[in-house]
């Protein structure tokens, strides 16, 4: 440091413009053609080599018992479409595992903020709660079949039992890791009591809530069709888990292929359309997202 | 053996008035004396400066009267609920600068139409102009801790409690930002208590300089600081009662032989 005897108070200002200019660096959106190379041609690249090894193997395993033709599969695909039946079976399921899902969040979220919060609740079902997690949803099918008989709350019953875990889970550890430096911030600046948990405890607690939802959803949907394919009933509509079954049963591999990729494809759309863009704009918000 | 806010029709004579205050934590080798006998007055409009070794105790001390922590003996009474700006910037990551402040306003009771205007104008206070709707990380580290300044003035408290707010800044920022708050000050009439471990910037800021001891943290001297405002961390008359309390800091220090 030279020393500036001279420099006047007044200065102060000029002297902040330069350092906050040195100290921010601009940032905008990367070209769409970074994009394209970056995001979207490796998962067109993955389907490529599946679908070049599945034309391959197809002569080689040469059983349409075993393993369908692409061909058998498209035509299978076609054929639900022009029926008008494939917007049915997917609706059939995304809405119920939508409906499912919210209810769960409802139930969820009251639950993890309790369990986060009251120490007894903790004491008494925190374990069980994070334990759920581990087990498997199918497991919830044959009681839940037994206590409401095959219909449809019973579908959503299965979907509660593998979602709600994860969410109360998921926002009981983001209330864990809420800094305490943001809990005293909040207390000086007079956010205490049910003010403290609405504009301190819950926004900070987001991207663990977040992903609990996120993997709620995964668990939701797995367990819906776990129920689906078990206790598949005509009267209850035709879902892709029942699609599946009834492939099954009419041992046509290409409609089973079919409701499989139905199955993946859905679940991974409502991720990338709901869950991924939600999670990330939390983070970026944040800065805890670093691009690229 | 509490803190309290002196009553709304109770005219007081001083921003936070500490009594008797001990603190002392249970830890694993048993009760651990931090704080013992402090008494301090703060005046209404009063640049005080807290300093001592680390960990003798001055953020504790800060806790108290923020009324984030309790004493184990003695009284703490303020004017009012006190305003506290961190160590760190203790802004909210999920919300930009301007509604940090914002928040700040509607926890006070300000009415949704003026929020706006008044984040603003704080914003301007401390020279930041335009960075309303800048998140947290888009700022720099001195741009942050000048919106958590800007945040705690928007408190409107009568008493401001810094802990170290500059610590983790760099010599010419800091310098910068010593100005700001200077000016600031002397523009709003709010008191200040300031705690830091540099000598030279508690002699460059405050009226009077509280000299704290070690294990215990207790009142070691007093200082007041004549020296006319605007002043700067390089004249001559700051370096040199600088010296003379590093110098009484230097012998606290040596009582306690390595620590
Ligand atoms: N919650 C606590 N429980 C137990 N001991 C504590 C607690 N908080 C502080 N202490 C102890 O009190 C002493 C003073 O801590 P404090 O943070 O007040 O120091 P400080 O003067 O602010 O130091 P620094 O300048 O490094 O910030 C330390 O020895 C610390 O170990
Ligand atoms: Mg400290």
């Amino acid at each position: 440091m030279a020393s500036t005897e001279t420099t006047p108070v007044q200065d102060a200002g000029s002297v902040e413009a330069g350092l906050d200019a040195l100290e921010t660096t601009a940032t905008g959106r990367p070209p769409l053609r970074q994009t394209f190379v970056n995001k979207i041609l490796p998962p067109i690249t993955a389907v490529a080599v599946v679908l070049v090894a599945w034309y391959v193997l197809y002569p080689v395993v040469d059983d349409p018992t075993k393993l369908p033709s692409p061909g058998a599969v498209a035509g299978a695909f076609q054929d639900a479409w022009l029926k008008g039946d494939l917007v049915g079976y997917i609706w059939t399921s995304v809405s119920r595992g939508l409906l499912g899902f919210v209810f769960a969040l409802l139930i969820g979220t009251p639950l993890g903020l309790v369990v986060a919060r009251v120490k007894f609740v903790r004491a008494a079902i925190g374990p069980i709660l994070s334990g759920l997690q581990s087990l498997p949803s199918v497991a919830w099918v044959p009681p839940a079949v037994i206590w409401l008989g095959l219909n449809n709350s019973m579908m959503y019953a299965v979907i509660l039992l593998g979602a709600v875990p994860s969410i109360a889970n998921g926002l009981v550890s983001g209330v864990d890791q809420v800094p305490p430096l943001f809990l005293r911030a909040g207390r000086t600046l007079g956010a205490t009591g049910v003010r403290g948990i609405w504009h301190v405890t819950l926004p900070a607690a987001l991207p663990g809530y977040v992903a609990g939802l996120k993997q709620g959803w995964a668990f939701s949907w797995r367990s819906l069709m776990a129920a689906e394919i078990i206790a598949s009933f005509p009267d209850l509509g035709v879902g892709l888990g029942q699609l599946l079954e009834n492939a099954r049963t009419a041992s046509d591999m290409a409609m089973v292929f079919e409701a499989i990729l139905l199955i993946l494809f859905v679940g991974i759309a409502i991720d990338l359309l709901i869950f991924s863009p939600l999670e990330r704009w939390v983070l970026r918000s944040r800065g805890l997202l670093v691009k690229g | 053996m509490a803190t309290t806010l002196a009553e709304a029709d109770e005219t007081v004579d001083f921003a936070a008035r500490l009594e008797h205050v001990s603190k002392s934590f249970t830890g694993p080798g048993g009760q651990q004396l931090v704080l013992d006998d402090i008494s301090i007055d703060v005046a209404p409009g009063e640049f005080v400066t807290l300093l001592g070794a680390s960990g003798c105790g001055k953020s504790t001390l800060l806790n108290l009267v923020a009324g984030l922590d309790r004493p184990t003996a003695g009284s703490i009474t303020t004017d009012g609920r006190p305003a506290l700006m961190f160590q760190e910037h203790a802004l909210f990551p999920w919300l930009t600068a301007g509604k940090n402040i914002e928040l700040a306003l509607k926890l006070r009771g300000v009415p949704k139409p003026l929020r706006r205007d008044k984040a603003e104008e704080l914003l301007e206070l401390v020279r930041l102009k335009g960075a309303y709707g800048k998140r947290v990380h888009e700022l720099s580290g001195g741009m942050r801790q000048r919106v958590a300044m800007a945040r705690a003035l928007a408190q409107e408290s009568n008493l401001l409690l810094m802990d170290e707010p500059f610590a983790a800044l760099d010599a010419i920022t800091r310098d910068v930002l010593h100005d700001e708050l200077t000016r600031i000050w002397a523009e709003t009439g709010v008191s200040v208590l300031f705690v830091t471990h540099n000598v030279r910037e508690a002699v460059r800021l405050a009226q009077r300089v509280v000299l704290l001891s070690s294990r215990p943290g207790r009142i070691a001297r007093e200082w007041e600081v004549d020296i006319p405002q605007p002043r700067r961390i390089e004249d001559a008359p700051v370096a040199e009662l600088s010296l003379e309390i590093t110098e009484v800091l230097r012998g606290e220090i040596r009582r306690h032989g390595q620590h």
